[in-house]
């Protein structure tokens, strides 16, 4: 599948780059992109990149297709929330709500491993899908817990509120470098990017070890690996494990960041579409396709809606063209994009540059 | 313990458990007449659920395909009997039984014609080129249900839609004390008749034959000279168009249908053909009305837990039987 990697091609050092310069721009956006919405792009992407990364953990290393994987991310975000808002805002509520929602994800990832793992895949997408649409159902229904289809707003620790001054210059005021105020926006964005580097890092290692290799061994040929003597179930429900519990700490940071979570954030299926997309457009099976998927892919999100309302109003005349074109129906041309790439590019950006680098 | 097993089996097996649940239900209840209610209910709402999961299991049983796309035929002929319903409204409305039922024939034709051809249109577009790719399938029939439900927002809005019943489908039958919807009859009756059809086709008939060989060796099949790949065309037009159907069935059982409807419904349907068992007719039967009745019965009894009814009575069968109730592929 992929190159050896004691002679990297052309292909892999332009992908290489690429992944180094976002996580340079990533690393210092706040002070590249001054303005609101562009670190609040920053910051989904991070998130995401952690995200996908974990989902190709599954779909590309391992070759299990789950669509449960939104609602680990639930699970984290929820712990956060529910307990900053019972706890009111502190580290504690934060770390204690980051556990819980990893032990709840474990357990629950645990039993749908055991369950559906040892049968046919299709049996583990399909009850997959069940359990996230129950955990969805369940969130909107106990609202009193986890305010329903309002969602929770709470307060982030103070080191986060933008009121914080991490360094006062001579004056009182808070100090600026570059013109970038030194407050507590800026801590939580890096907060969420040292976050999200350490756990792509874990997972970067995971997959670099023997472990990584006997998944691929499974994804390829699983009687062969169960013949050689690995466990197959074993480490499929440890995979799936793992992999649950990095969405939860994703979600953990997540929420900490939006103070804000209700299903549309943090459990709707349209985030587990979001997440498949990102993860077959940059490509299945590595991990910088999760990255560059998920750059791509929300930049699209905030960006790509204003070019199409404006390219509704330009069509206004025309039947039926305008309502496609309705910002709200963007989904629809990414679905086509999925299905193309799909057919026609089934390894994704990565996975398609990586190649062409072999053959020339 | 072997021979109450043997008695059992002799008796029907698997198939004695929605009778025993609705006996363990009537127990619990206690009141006869709200059993009798709950469980006509819940026979009804497994007959629409049948309609809609025998094609995904009869797809997946002969093909290996299995259809993420589905829900998009439910919501398709939801909104396509909808649209008929109430372009016919004149008929719909009128005092004759004749423009009635009219009228719902044409609602249900233009549903099932509606299904033949996107499943043909399925078939051959997106799912041909990726057969023996589980991994795609899943991927393109996913991508495809995203398209489709964009369609269905763009087409008729995000906001619901009522749908008109028939004149002579509305109302209730009382029987002693206890009363039957007429549109639960209607759809228990047509279930039934689906059923009835797909059993003997299946069965008795050469076409069936072919089928089920295909289902149990697809390679002998074919090097027996028989064209499977038009086998499988016409397996997959017919699963959608029951789809369709159900779909159809199910706006006219709610009246008030959003475009989330599809993605509500697949759920179910993915839970009965699991519980069922994949690639059999009469597994997905029985999961079907299992589910039906166990819904109903749950939301009676403990209505804080009719929401997770359908996954517990999963979990429960898978770990009793790990491949469903009557899996036809082994």
């Amino acid at each position: 599948m992929s190159a050896p990697v004691s002679n990297p091609n052309v292909g892999e050092i332009a992908v290489k780059s690429t992944v180094l310069l976002i996580a340079a721009l990533l690393c210092f956006a706040p002070f590249l992109f001054q303005d609101v919405r562009a670190l609040e792009v920053a910051a989904r992407i991070c998130v995401f990149i952690v995200l996908v990364a974990s989902y190709d953990l599954l779909i590309g290393y391992t070759g299990i297709v789950s669509f449960a994987h939104t609602m680990f991310f639930g699970f984290g975000a929820y712990g956060a929330a529910i307990l900053l808002r019972q706890m009111g805002p502190g580290w504690d509520a934060v770390i204690l709500g980051g556990l819980a929602g990893v032990l709840v994800s474990l357990v629950v990832a645990t039993a749908i491993g055991l369950l559906s793992l040892r049968v046919k895949a299709i049996f583990f997408a399909m009850i997959t899908l069940a359990a996230a649409s129950v955990a969805l159902v369940l969130a909107s229904q106990l609202s009193h817990f986890t305010g329903g289809e309002d969602g929770i707003t709470y307060r982030a620790p103070d080191l986060f509120k933008p009121a914080f001054k991490l360094m006062t210059g001579d004056d009182g005021k808070v100090m600026r470098i570059f013109g970038v105020k030194l407050n507590g926006k800026l801590a939580a964005y890096y907060f969420v990017f040292v976050t999200c580097l350490i756990l792509f890092f874990v997972m970067l290692r995971v997959v670099g070890s023997p472990l990584g290799t006997v998944l691929k061994a499974i994804r390829e040929n699983e009687a062969r690996a169960e013949a050689i003597g690995y466990r197959v179930v074993a480490y499929r429900t440890f995979v799936f494990c793992l992999s649950a519990a990095i969405a939860s700490l994703a979600g953990t940071v997540y929420a900490v960041w939006l103070k804000y979570t209700g299903p549309d954030t943090a459990l709707s299926f349209a985030i587990m579409i979001d997440i498949l997309l990102m993860v077959v457009i940059g490509g299945m099976g590595t991990m910088w396709g999760a990255v560059i998927g998920a750059v791509l892919m929300v930049i699209a999100q905030y960006y790509l809606r204003d070019l199409m309302g404006v390219a509704a109003d330009a069509t206004a005349n025309i039947p039926l063209l305008p309502e496609l074109l309705n910002p709200d129906r963007w989904l629809f041309w990414l679905g086509i994009i999925f299905i193309l790439l799909v057919y026609f590019f089934p390894k994704g950006i990565v996975g398609t540059i990586t190649q062409k680098g072999v053959r020339g | 313990m072997e021979n109450l097993s043997q008695i059992l089996g002799r008796f029907g097996g698997v198939y004695l458990l929605p009778v025993g649940l609705a006996l363990g239900a009537f127990v619990l209840i206690g009141a006869p007449a709200s059993w009798a209610t709950l469980t006509i209910a819940g026979l009804s709402m497994g007959m629409m659920v049948f309609l809609m999961a025998s094609g995904l299991s009869l797809i997946f049983g002969l093909m290996d395909v299995l259809n993420f796309g589905h829900s998009a035929f439910i919501s398709f002929g939801a909104f396509v009997a909808a649209t008929v319903l109430s372009a016919l409204s004149g008929w719909v409305g009128a005092d004759s039984v004749f423009l009635n039922s009219m009228a719902l024939v044409f609602a249900l034709l233009a549903a099932t014609s509606f299904g033949l051809a996107a499943g043909w249109f399925f078939e051959t577009v997106i799912i041909r080129p990726v057969y023996h790719d589980h991994l795609r399938q899943i991927l393109i029939t996913m991508g495809a249900l995203i398209v489709s439900e964009q369609i269905i927002l763009a087409l008729w809005g995000g906001t619901p839609i009522t749908v008109l019943r028939p004149h002579f489908l509305e109302g209730a039958i009382i029987l002693g004390n206890v009363s039957v919807e007429v549109y639960r009859l209607f759809a228990f009756a047509l279930g039934l008749v689906a059923f009835i059809g797909l059993y003997l086709v299946l069965n008795r008939s050469r076409i069936g034959l072919l089928v089920r060989a295909g289902v149990e060796n697809r390679e002998m099949v074919e090097s027996l000279g028989f064209r499977i790949d038009r086998l499988f065309i016409g397996v997959f037009m017919v699963g959608s168009a029951l789809a369709a159907v159900g779909g159809a069935m199910w706006a006219g059982y709610e009246t008030l249908i959003t475009p989330a409807l599809g993605g509500e419904m697949m759920i179910v349907v993915f839970i009965v053909v699991i519980i069922g068992g994949l690639g059999s007719i009469e597994g997905t039967l029985l999961g079907a009305i299992m589910v039906g009745l166990t819904a109903n019965y749950v939301g009676f009894l403990a209505p804080k837990l009719a929401l997770a009814s359908n996954m517990i009575l999963m979990t429960i069968i898978l770990l009793w039987r790990p491949n469903g109730l009557r899996p036809a592929v082994k």
